[in-house]
Protein backbone atom coordinates (compact mmCIF):
# COMPACT_ATOMS: atom_id res chain seq x y z
CA UNK A 1 0.00 0.00 0.00
CA UNK A 2 1.31 3.70 -0.72
CA UNK A 3 1.75 5.96 1.98
CA UNK A 4 -0.49 8.62 1.03
CA UNK A 5 -3.73 6.01 1.51
CA UNK A 6 -3.29 5.99 4.98
CA UNK A 7 -4.41 10.30 4.48
CA UNK A 8 -6.91 9.27 2.11
CA UNK A 9 -8.63 6.54 4.22
CA UNK A 10 -9.21 8.03 7.29
CA UNK A 11 -10.40 5.03 9.21
CA UNK A 12 -6.97 4.29 11.29
CA UNK A 13 -7.50 3.98 15.21
CA UNK A 14 -5.83 7.08 15.49
CA UNK A 15 -8.31 9.05 13.35
CA UNK A 16 -10.96 10.29 15.97
CA UNK A 17 -12.87 12.53 14.24
CA UNK A 18 -15.83 12.10 11.20
CA UNK A 19 -15.28 15.36 9.40
CA UNK A 20 -12.47 13.72 7.21
CA UNK A 21 -14.79 12.72 4.62
CA UNK A 22 -16.45 16.18 4.19
CA UNK A 23 -12.74 17.64 3.66
CA UNK A 24 -12.31 16.46 0.45
CA UNK A 25 -14.01 20.08 -0.80
CA UNK A 26 -12.52 21.93 1.71
CA UNK A 27 -9.85 24.89 1.18
CA UNK A 28 -7.61 26.13 3.46
CA UNK A 29 -4.71 29.10 2.36
CA UNK A 30 -1.70 28.34 2.58
CA UNK A 31 0.23 30.28 5.27
CA UNK A 32 3.65 31.21 3.31
CA UNK A 33 2.20 31.52 0.02
CA UNK A 34 -1.55 32.27 0.47
CA UNK A 35 -2.54 29.94 -2.51
CA UNK A 36 -5.88 28.34 -1.90
CA UNK A 37 -5.01 24.22 -1.24
CA UNK A 38 -7.76 21.64 -0.92
CA UNK A 39 -7.39 20.12 2.17
CA UNK A 40 -7.30 16.07 0.77
CA UNK A 41 -4.44 17.55 -1.39
CA UNK A 42 -2.24 18.92 1.60
CA UNK A 43 -3.11 15.57 3.09
CA UNK A 44 -1.69 13.38 0.25
CA UNK A 45 1.05 15.24 0.50
CA UNK A 46 2.36 14.82 3.26
CA UNK A 47 1.04 18.53 4.79
CA UNK A 48 3.64 20.34 2.72
CA UNK A 49 2.37 23.04 0.51
CA UNK A 50 2.68 21.87 -3.20
CA UNK A 51 2.85 25.38 -4.75
CA UNK A 52 5.71 26.44 -2.18
CA UNK A 53 6.95 24.44 -0.01
CA UNK A 54 5.55 25.36 3.14
CA UNK A 55 5.34 22.86 6.15
CA UNK A 56 1.89 22.63 7.65
CA UNK A 57 1.89 22.23 11.31
CA UNK A 58 1.13 18.33 11.79
CA UNK A 59 -1.04 17.00 14.19
CA UNK A 60 -0.12 14.83 16.64
CA UNK A 61 -1.47 11.71 15.79
CA UNK A 62 -1.50 12.50 12.10
CA UNK A 63 2.56 12.79 12.96
CA UNK A 64 2.14 9.68 14.79
CA UNK A 65 0.58 7.54 11.85
CA UNK A 66 3.13 8.98 9.09
CA UNK A 67 5.84 7.37 11.04
CA UNK A 68 4.76 4.23 12.69
CA UNK A 69 3.17 1.21 11.13
CA UNK A 70 -0.45 0.98 10.06
CA UNK A 71 -2.23 -0.29 13.68
CA UNK A 72 1.13 -0.86 15.74
CA UNK A 73 0.63 2.34 17.45
CA UNK A 74 -0.45 1.38 21.10
CA UNK A 75 -1.19 4.65 23.59
CA UNK A 76 0.56 5.06 27.00
CA UNK A 77 -0.76 7.11 30.01
CA UNK A 78 -3.64 8.78 27.46
CA UNK A 79 -6.06 9.78 30.20
CA UNK A 80 -3.45 11.65 32.11
CA UNK A 81 -4.96 15.61 32.34
CA UNK A 82 -3.57 18.69 33.81
CA UNK A 83 -5.21 20.42 36.97
CA UNK A 84 -4.77 23.51 38.24
CA UNK A 85 -2.34 22.98 40.51
CA UNK A 86 -1.32 26.24 41.79
CA UNK A 87 -4.75 28.16 41.13
CA UNK A 88 -3.34 29.75 38.73
CA UNK A 89 -6.19 32.14 37.16
CA UNK A 90 -8.19 31.42 34.46
CA UNK A 91 -6.22 27.95 33.77
CA UNK A 92 -8.97 25.59 34.01
CA UNK A 93 -10.57 27.49 31.42
CA UNK A 94 -7.38 27.22 28.95
CA UNK A 95 -7.17 23.57 29.51
CA UNK A 96 -11.00 22.99 28.56
CA UNK A 97 -10.27 24.77 25.75
CA UNK A 98 -7.36 23.75 24.41
CA UNK A 99 -8.61 19.99 24.88
CA UNK A 100 -11.46 21.22 23.08
CA UNK A 101 -9.69 22.69 20.13
CA UNK A 102 -7.06 19.85 20.38
CA UNK A 103 -9.41 17.05 21.15
CA UNK A 104 -6.21 15.89 23.35
CA UNK A 105 -5.83 15.39 27.29
CA UNK A 106 -2.91 17.72 26.89
CA UNK A 107 0.42 18.44 24.77
CA UNK A 108 1.83 14.76 24.07
CA UNK A 109 0.76 11.85 22.97
CA UNK A 110 3.06 8.75 23.79
CA UNK A 111 2.98 5.10 23.05
CA UNK A 112 4.88 1.95 21.85
CA UNK A 113 4.75 1.58 17.91
CA UNK A 114 7.32 -0.27 15.11
CA UNK A 115 8.43 1.69 12.39
CA UNK A 116 8.70 -0.48 9.47
CA UNK A 117 9.04 -3.53 11.39
CA UNK A 118 11.51 -2.43 14.07
CA UNK A 119 9.66 -1.90 17.53
CA UNK A 120 10.49 1.38 19.43
CA UNK A 121 8.63 4.23 21.30
CA UNK A 122 7.32 7.53 20.08
CA UNK A 123 6.39 10.66 21.69
CA UNK A 124 4.72 12.95 19.56
CA UNK A 125 3.99 16.72 20.87
CA UNK A 126 0.66 18.26 19.65
CA UNK A 127 1.07 22.29 18.73
CA UNK A 128 -2.60 22.58 19.06
CA UNK A 129 -2.55 22.00 22.63
CA UNK A 130 -1.30 25.33 24.25
CA UNK A 131 1.56 25.65 21.62
CA UNK A 132 2.58 22.26 22.80
CA UNK A 133 3.79 24.12 26.43
CA UNK A 134 5.56 21.83 28.83
CA UNK A 135 3.63 20.92 32.15
CA UNK A 136 3.79 18.36 34.75
CA UNK A 137 1.67 15.89 32.19
CA UNK A 138 3.85 16.31 29.38
CA UNK A 139 6.50 16.04 31.72
CA UNK A 140 5.27 13.01 33.68
CA UNK A 141 4.15 11.44 29.99
CA UNK A 142 7.36 11.15 28.43
CA UNK A 143 9.66 10.15 31.29
CA UNK A 144 7.33 7.77 32.44
CA UNK A 145 7.80 6.52 28.21
CA UNK A 146 11.57 6.55 28.98
CA UNK A 147 11.54 4.52 32.02
CA UNK A 148 9.11 2.08 29.83
CA UNK A 149 12.12 2.20 26.82
CA UNK A 150 14.93 1.81 29.44
CA UNK A 151 13.19 -1.14 31.23
CA UNK A 152 12.17 -2.91 27.71
CA UNK A 153 15.32 -2.17 25.82
CA UNK A 154 13.65 0.22 23.39
CA UNK A 155 14.78 2.76 21.43
CA UNK A 156 12.58 6.28 21.90
CA UNK A 157 11.56 8.69 18.78
CA UNK A 158 10.58 12.13 20.04
CA UNK A 159 9.44 14.54 17.89
CA UNK A 160 8.46 18.00 19.38
CA UNK A 161 6.96 20.93 19.24
CA UNK A 162 6.74 23.59 21.61
CA UNK A 163 6.73 27.18 22.95
CA UNK A 164 8.47 25.87 26.18
CA UNK A 165 7.45 25.25 29.79
CA UNK A 166 3.64 26.07 30.69
CA UNK A 167 3.54 29.32 32.98
CA UNK A 168 0.49 28.78 34.24
CA UNK A 169 2.25 25.69 36.19
CA UNK A 170 4.93 28.02 37.62
CA UNK A 171 8.15 25.70 38.91
CA UNK A 172 6.61 23.00 38.37
CA UNK A 173 6.57 22.75 34.69
CA UNK A 174 9.86 24.22 34.77
CA UNK A 175 11.51 21.55 36.97
CA UNK A 176 10.07 18.45 34.44
CA UNK A 177 13.08 19.67 32.18
CA UNK A 178 14.92 18.37 35.06
CA UNK A 179 12.71 15.40 35.56
CA UNK A 180 12.57 14.58 31.70
CA UNK A 181 16.44 14.94 31.52
CA UNK A 182 16.99 12.57 34.63
CA UNK A 183 14.97 9.64 32.60
CA UNK A 184 16.86 10.57 28.82
CA UNK A 185 19.87 10.32 31.09
CA UNK A 186 18.80 6.77 32.56
CA UNK A 187 18.02 5.65 29.55
CA UNK A 188 21.53 6.32 27.22
CA UNK A 189 23.11 5.06 30.30
CA UNK A 190 21.57 2.15 29.27
CA UNK A 191 22.74 1.75 25.80
CA UNK A 192 19.50 3.00 24.30
CA UNK A 193 18.71 4.88 21.47
CA UNK A 194 17.16 8.08 21.34
CA UNK A 195 16.72 10.52 17.97
CA UNK A 196 14.68 13.63 17.87
CA UNK A 197 12.66 14.81 15.37
CA UNK A 198 12.66 18.70 15.85
CA UNK A 199 9.39 20.27 13.90
CA UNK A 200 8.50 23.94 13.87
CA UNK A 201 8.62 25.91 16.64
CA UNK A 202 11.04 23.87 19.28
CA UNK A 203 11.87 26.28 21.61
CA UNK A 204 12.17 27.73 25.48
CA UNK A 205 12.42 24.95 28.08
CA UNK A 206 11.92 21.90 25.73
CA UNK A 207 14.80 22.94 23.07
CA UNK A 208 16.78 23.43 26.66
CA UNK A 209 16.20 19.84 27.69
CA UNK A 210 15.06 16.93 25.86
CA UNK A 211 14.89 17.99 22.40
CA UNK A 212 18.75 18.72 22.57
CA UNK A 213 19.57 15.77 24.00
CA UNK A 214 18.84 13.09 21.36
CA UNK A 215 21.98 10.77 20.25
CA UNK A 216 20.67 12.04 16.69
CA UNK A 217 18.86 14.70 16.36
CA UNK A 218 17.33 15.43 13.14
CA UNK A 219 14.79 18.28 12.06
CA UNK A 220 12.30 19.13 9.23
CA UNK A 221 13.35 21.70 7.03
CA UNK A 222 13.14 25.30 7.90
CA UNK A 223 11.68 24.64 11.89
CA UNK A 224 12.54 27.65 13.77
CA UNK A 225 14.94 25.89 16.57
CA UNK A 226 16.52 27.75 19.45
CA UNK A 227 16.08 28.98 22.94
CA UNK A 228 14.07 32.08 23.01
CA UNK A 229 11.92 32.35 20.70
CA UNK A 230 12.80 35.24 17.58
CA UNK A 231 10.00 37.48 18.73
CA UNK A 232 12.08 37.45 22.10
CA UNK A 233 15.30 37.90 20.74
CA UNK A 234 13.71 40.74 18.24
CA UNK A 235 11.87 42.48 21.40
CA UNK A 236 15.53 42.06 23.53
CA UNK A 237 17.67 43.41 20.89
CA UNK A 238 15.11 45.94 19.54
CA UNK A 239 16.33 45.11 16.24
CA UNK A 240 15.27 43.26 13.27
CA UNK A 241 16.79 39.49 12.75
CA UNK A 242 17.64 37.63 9.38
CA UNK A 243 15.11 35.85 7.90
CA UNK A 244 16.73 32.67 8.08
CA UNK A 245 17.65 33.17 12.47
CA UNK A 246 16.90 30.10 13.94
CA UNK A 247 16.01 28.43 11.13
CA UNK A 248 17.22 23.90 11.24
CA UNK A 249 19.52 24.89 7.95
CA UNK A 250 21.43 27.78 10.19
CA UNK A 251 21.42 25.92 13.29
CA UNK A 252 22.73 22.55 11.53
CA UNK A 253 25.61 25.44 10.26
CA UNK A 254 26.36 25.95 14.17
CA UNK A 255 26.37 22.31 15.29
CA UNK A 256 23.22 21.39 16.68
CA UNK A 257 21.43 19.55 14.55
CA UNK A 258 22.32 15.93 12.52
CA UNK A 259 20.45 16.15 9.60
CA UNK A 260 17.43 18.07 8.05
CA UNK A 261 14.87 15.02 6.92
CA UNK A 262 11.94 15.78 4.51
CA UNK A 263 8.79 14.78 5.87
CA UNK A 264 8.23 12.26 3.39
CA UNK A 265 11.52 10.82 4.15
CA UNK A 266 11.40 10.81 7.30
CA UNK A 267 9.93 7.23 8.16
CA UNK A 268 12.27 5.67 5.85
CA UNK A 269 14.92 7.69 7.85
CA UNK A 270 14.04 6.46 10.93
CA UNK A 271 13.75 3.04 9.85
CA UNK A 272 17.39 2.92 8.46
CA UNK A 273 18.62 4.19 11.70
CA UNK A 274 16.49 1.98 14.20
CA UNK A 275 18.56 -0.87 11.81
CA UNK A 276 21.66 0.84 11.94
CA UNK A 277 21.17 0.38 15.76
CA UNK A 278 20.55 -3.06 15.89
CA UNK A 279 16.54 -3.05 15.80
CA UNK A 280 15.53 -6.20 14.63
CA UNK A 281 12.27 -6.32 12.37
CA UNK A 282 9.37 -7.63 14.11
CA UNK A 283 6.32 -9.64 12.23
CA UNK A 284 2.89 -9.28 12.35
CA UNK A 285 2.75 -6.13 14.58
CA UNK B 1 1.46 42.23 46.29
CA UNK B 2 4.51 40.77 48.53
CA UNK B 3 5.26 38.41 46.09
CA UNK B 4 6.51 41.20 43.50
CA UNK B 5 8.00 43.21 46.28
CA UNK B 6 10.38 40.24 46.82
CA UNK B 7 11.14 39.78 42.79
CA UNK B 8 11.94 43.44 43.22
CA UNK B 9 14.53 43.45 46.21
CA UNK B 10 16.35 40.13 44.14
CA UNK B 11 17.12 42.47 41.62
CA UNK B 12 17.80 45.65 44.05
CA UNK B 13 21.25 46.93 44.41
CA UNK B 14 21.28 45.70 47.98
CA UNK B 15 21.49 42.08 47.63
CA UNK B 16 25.54 40.40 48.21
CA UNK B 17 26.67 38.98 45.28
CA UNK B 18 28.29 35.42 44.13
CA UNK B 19 31.60 36.55 44.35
CA UNK B 20 30.90 38.27 48.00
CA UNK B 21 29.28 35.01 49.01
CA UNK B 22 32.58 33.35 47.68
CA UNK B 23 35.16 35.64 49.41
CA UNK B 24 32.75 35.83 52.53
CA UNK B 25 32.00 31.83 52.70
CA UNK B 26 35.50 30.56 52.09
CA UNK B 27 39.21 30.09 53.64
CA UNK B 28 40.48 30.30 49.91
CA UNK B 29 39.27 30.31 46.92
CA UNK B 30 41.59 29.44 43.09
CA UNK B 31 38.96 30.65 40.57
CA UNK B 32 39.34 28.90 36.77
CA UNK B 33 38.78 30.55 33.84
CA UNK B 34 37.17 29.54 30.06
CA UNK B 35 34.43 26.33 28.88
CA UNK B 36 37.60 25.07 26.77
CA UNK B 37 35.65 25.46 23.34
CA UNK B 38 34.90 28.92 22.75
CA UNK B 39 36.03 31.36 25.87
CA UNK B 40 35.43 32.70 29.17
CA UNK B 41 32.52 33.44 30.28
CA UNK B 42 32.85 36.71 32.96
CA UNK B 43 28.78 36.08 34.11
CA UNK B 44 29.91 32.66 35.85
CA UNK B 45 32.87 32.87 38.77
CA UNK B 46 34.20 28.83 38.50
CA UNK B 47 36.99 27.37 40.61
CA UNK B 48 38.16 25.61 43.86
CA UNK B 49 37.43 26.25 47.60
CA UNK B 50 38.21 25.46 50.76
CA UNK B 51 35.07 25.75 52.75
CA UNK B 52 36.04 24.76 56.61
CA UNK B 53 39.42 23.45 55.39
CA UNK B 54 37.15 21.46 53.03
CA UNK B 55 38.05 21.52 49.33
CA UNK B 56 34.98 22.14 47.20
CA UNK B 57 34.42 22.97 43.79
CA UNK B 58 31.92 26.86 43.58
CA UNK B 59 30.32 28.07 40.37
CA UNK B 60 28.47 31.65 40.91
CA UNK B 61 26.49 33.21 38.54
CA UNK B 62 27.63 36.65 38.54
CA UNK B 63 25.90 40.34 38.65
CA UNK B 64 28.60 42.41 39.97
CA UNK B 65 27.87 45.92 41.97
CA UNK B 66 29.42 48.72 40.39
CA UNK B 67 27.89 49.82 36.96
CA UNK B 68 31.31 48.99 35.51
CA UNK B 69 31.18 45.52 36.56
CA UNK B 70 28.36 44.34 36.30
CA UNK B 71 28.68 45.90 32.63
CA UNK B 72 31.60 43.09 32.43
CA UNK B 73 29.77 40.51 34.10
CA UNK B 74 26.96 40.93 31.40
CA UNK B 75 24.51 41.33 34.55
CA UNK B 76 24.76 38.00 35.45
CA UNK B 77 23.31 36.42 32.27
CA UNK B 78 25.16 33.86 30.92
CA UNK B 79 26.43 32.44 27.31
CA UNK B 80 26.55 29.15 26.75
CA UNK B 81 30.45 29.01 27.06
CA UNK B 82 29.38 30.01 30.82
CA UNK B 83 27.28 26.79 31.63
CA UNK B 84 29.89 24.89 29.67
CA UNK B 85 32.52 26.19 31.61
CA UNK B 86 30.52 25.40 34.85
CA UNK B 87 30.11 21.76 33.26
CA UNK B 88 33.86 21.71 32.72
CA UNK B 89 34.32 22.50 36.33
CA UNK B 90 31.68 20.36 37.93
CA UNK B 91 32.97 17.17 35.95
CA UNK B 92 36.16 18.00 37.07
CA UNK B 93 34.95 17.84 40.78
CA UNK B 94 33.63 14.60 39.88
CA UNK B 95 36.87 13.46 38.84
CA UNK B 96 38.21 14.47 42.21
CA UNK B 97 35.77 13.55 44.50
CA UNK B 98 34.87 17.43 45.64
CA UNK B 99 31.40 18.18 46.13
CA UNK B 100 29.93 21.19 44.08
CA UNK B 101 28.75 24.53 45.69
CA UNK B 102 25.88 26.86 43.37
CA UNK B 103 25.12 29.95 43.61
CA UNK B 104 22.78 31.61 41.90
CA UNK B 105 22.03 35.15 41.09
CA UNK B 106 20.04 35.51 37.49
CA UNK B 107 16.95 37.00 35.42
CA UNK B 108 17.86 34.42 32.70
CA UNK B 109 20.15 33.15 30.50
CA UNK B 110 21.80 35.61 27.98
CA UNK B 111 19.04 36.08 25.02
CA UNK B 112 20.93 37.13 21.65
CA UNK B 113 21.89 36.10 18.09
CA UNK B 114 25.07 34.91 19.59
CA UNK B 115 24.38 32.81 22.39
CA UNK B 116 21.37 31.62 19.88
CA UNK B 117 24.39 30.73 17.11
CA UNK B 118 26.17 28.73 19.97
CA UNK B 119 23.63 26.63 21.44
CA UNK B 120 22.10 28.17 24.36
CA UNK B 121 19.60 25.89 24.34
CA UNK B 122 22.19 22.73 24.44
CA UNK B 123 24.15 24.08 26.45
CA UNK B 124 21.51 24.45 29.63
CA UNK B 125 19.97 20.52 28.25
CA UNK B 126 23.79 19.42 28.50
CA UNK B 127 23.85 20.67 32.01
CA UNK B 128 20.86 18.86 33.62
CA UNK B 129 21.75 15.89 31.72
CA UNK B 130 24.78 15.41 33.13
CA UNK B 131 24.26 16.94 36.60
CA UNK B 132 21.34 14.18 36.64
CA UNK B 133 24.28 11.35 37.41
CA UNK B 134 27.07 13.24 38.45
CA UNK B 135 28.89 11.33 41.05
CA UNK B 136 29.55 14.06 43.63
CA UNK B 137 26.76 15.83 45.78
CA UNK B 138 25.65 19.49 44.43
CA UNK B 139 24.20 21.51 46.63
CA UNK B 140 22.75 25.06 44.91
CA UNK B 141 22.21 27.85 46.69
CA UNK B 142 19.62 30.84 44.87
CA UNK B 143 21.19 34.08 46.66
CA UNK B 144 19.26 36.61 44.17
CA UNK B 145 17.33 36.24 40.66
CA UNK B 146 15.65 32.38 39.78
CA UNK B 147 15.49 33.60 36.30
CA UNK B 148 14.14 30.03 34.41
CA UNK B 149 15.87 28.13 32.70
CA UNK B 150 19.11 30.06 33.06
CA UNK B 151 19.25 29.23 36.45
CA UNK B 152 17.41 25.91 36.19
CA UNK B 153 20.54 24.80 34.63
CA UNK B 154 22.90 25.22 37.80
CA UNK B 155 19.89 23.94 40.13
CA UNK B 156 19.63 20.14 39.17
CA UNK B 157 21.17 19.21 43.12
CA UNK B 158 20.53 17.56 45.50
CA UNK B 159 19.87 19.99 47.47
CA UNK B 160 18.25 23.30 46.72
CA UNK B 161 17.74 25.86 49.39
CA UNK B 162 16.76 29.50 48.66
CA UNK B 163 18.08 32.96 50.85
CA UNK B 164 14.77 34.69 51.67
CA UNK B 165 13.75 37.38 49.97
CA UNK B 166 14.98 35.46 46.55
CA UNK B 167 12.53 34.42 43.97
CA UNK B 168 12.82 31.45 41.12
CA UNK B 169 10.19 31.69 38.26
CA UNK B 170 9.85 29.93 34.98
CA UNK B 171 9.21 33.29 33.45
CA UNK B 172 9.52 36.36 34.48
CA UNK B 173 6.37 38.69 36.38
CA UNK B 174 6.63 40.76 33.35
CA UNK B 175 6.65 38.41 30.26
CA UNK B 176 4.08 36.49 32.03
CA UNK B 177 1.74 39.81 32.40
CA UNK B 178 2.53 40.95 28.84
CA UNK B 179 1.90 37.21 27.34
CA UNK B 180 -0.94 36.30 29.64
CA UNK B 181 -2.62 40.00 29.64
CA UNK B 182 -0.25 41.92 27.02
CA UNK B 183 0.03 44.77 29.89
CA UNK B 184 3.38 44.67 32.20
CA UNK B 185 1.99 46.83 34.56
CA UNK B 186 0.22 43.84 36.15
CA UNK B 187 3.16 42.11 36.69
CA UNK B 188 2.59 42.37 40.32
CA UNK B 189 -0.78 39.98 39.68
CA UNK B 190 1.62 37.41 37.97
CA UNK B 191 4.24 37.55 40.25
CA UNK B 192 1.24 36.59 42.68
CA UNK B 193 0.13 33.90 40.66
CA UNK B 194 3.58 32.30 39.62
CA UNK B 195 3.64 31.43 43.27
CA UNK B 196 7.71 31.86 42.93
CA UNK B 197 8.29 33.11 46.53
CA UNK B 198 10.77 30.61 48.89
CA UNK B 199 7.96 30.40 50.97
CA UNK B 200 5.55 28.95 48.23
CA UNK B 201 8.14 27.04 46.43
CA UNK B 202 8.43 25.65 49.91
CA UNK B 203 4.95 24.64 50.25
CA UNK B 204 4.81 23.05 47.18
CA UNK B 205 7.98 21.12 48.31
CA UNK B 206 10.00 21.82 45.66
CA UNK B 207 13.11 23.39 47.71
CA UNK B 208 14.83 22.05 50.77
CA UNK B 209 15.52 24.97 52.82
CA UNK B 210 15.39 28.84 53.61
CA UNK B 211 18.15 30.66 54.51
CA UNK B 212 18.33 34.13 56.68
CA UNK B 213 19.72 37.08 54.16
CA UNK B 214 21.67 39.62 55.26
CA UNK B 215 21.39 43.19 53.45
CA UNK B 216 24.64 44.32 51.92
CA UNK B 217 24.77 47.39 53.28
CA UNK B 218 25.42 45.59 57.06
CA UNK B 219 27.98 46.25 59.37
CA UNK B 220 31.67 44.28 58.75
CA UNK B 221 31.20 42.34 62.40
CA UNK B 222 27.69 41.47 61.72
CA UNK B 223 28.51 40.10 58.10
CA UNK B 224 31.83 38.24 59.54
CA UNK B 225 29.26 35.99 61.43
CA UNK B 226 26.69 35.63 59.17
CA UNK B 227 28.91 33.93 56.40
CA UNK B 228 30.83 32.05 59.08
CA UNK B 229 26.93 30.44 60.29
CA UNK B 230 26.14 30.17 56.26
CA UNK B 231 29.44 28.13 55.27
CA UNK B 232 29.39 26.26 58.23
CA UNK B 233 25.11 25.17 57.09
CA UNK B 234 26.23 24.78 53.82
CA UNK B 235 29.43 22.47 55.06
CA UNK B 236 27.09 20.18 57.72
CA UNK B 237 24.79 19.57 54.56
CA UNK B 238 27.48 19.26 51.87
CA UNK B 239 29.43 16.48 54.51
CA UNK B 240 26.25 14.50 55.00
CA UNK B 241 25.62 13.71 51.35
CA UNK B 242 29.46 13.13 50.85
CA UNK B 243 29.07 10.35 53.74
CA UNK B 244 26.11 8.59 51.44
CA UNK B 245 27.04 6.08 48.88
CA UNK B 246 27.33 7.75 45.67
CA UNK B 247 24.79 5.17 43.86
CA UNK B 248 22.14 6.16 46.67
CA UNK B 249 22.96 9.99 45.98
CA UNK B 250 22.48 9.68 42.57
CA UNK B 251 18.99 7.40 43.24
CA UNK B 252 17.66 10.10 45.70
CA UNK B 253 18.70 12.52 43.48
CA UNK B 254 16.30 10.93 40.46
CA UNK B 255 13.50 10.77 43.00
CA UNK B 256 13.90 14.07 44.41
CA UNK B 257 13.17 15.53 40.63
CA UNK B 258 10.61 12.17 39.64
CA UNK B 259 8.49 13.36 42.40
CA UNK B 260 7.40 16.82 40.89
CA UNK B 261 4.38 16.98 39.34
CA UNK B 262 4.19 13.02 39.77
CA UNK B 263 0.20 11.87 39.17
CA UNK B 264 -1.37 9.65 41.10
CA UNK B 265 -3.73 7.15 39.83
CA UNK B 266 -6.21 5.51 41.94
CA UNK B 267 -9.81 4.14 41.15
CA UNK B 268 -9.42 4.79 37.79
CA UNK B 269 -8.56 8.69 38.32
CA UNK B 270 -5.47 10.60 38.02
CA UNK B 271 -4.42 13.41 40.39
CA UNK B 272 -1.74 16.00 39.76
CA UNK B 273 0.31 16.22 42.62
CA UNK B 274 2.87 18.29 42.72
CA UNK B 275 5.35 16.38 44.56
Amino acid sequence: MIFKDFFLKPNNQLEGSQQEQTDTEKMVACSRCGNAIAVNIIRASYFVCPNCGHYFTMRARRRIMMLTDRRSFVEHDAGLQSENILGFPEYEMKLQTAQEKSQEKDAVVCGRATISGYPCCIFVMEAKFMMGSMGAVVGEKITRLFEYAAENHLPVIGATVSGGARMQEGMVSLMQMSKVSAAVKRHSDQGNLYIVLLTSPTTGGVNASFAMQGDIILSEPRAIVGFAGPRVVEQTLKQKLPENFQRAEEVLKCGFIDAIVPRKEQKEYLANLLSLHGGEKVEGV
Amino acid sequence: MKEYDSVLAARGKNRLCASEYIDGMLDSFTELHGDRCFGDDTAVIGGIGRLCGMPLTVIGIEKGRQTKERIYRNFGSAHPEGYRKALRLMKQAEKFSRPVLCLIDTAGAFCGVDAEERGQGQAIANSLYELSTLRTPVLSVIIGEGGSGGALALAHADRLWMMKGTYFSVVSPESCANILWKDTTRAAEAAEALKLTPKDLEGLGLIDRICQLLPADSEKEKKDAYMKMLASDVFSEVKHLNELPVEQLIEERYEKFRRVGRISESAGEQHVRVI
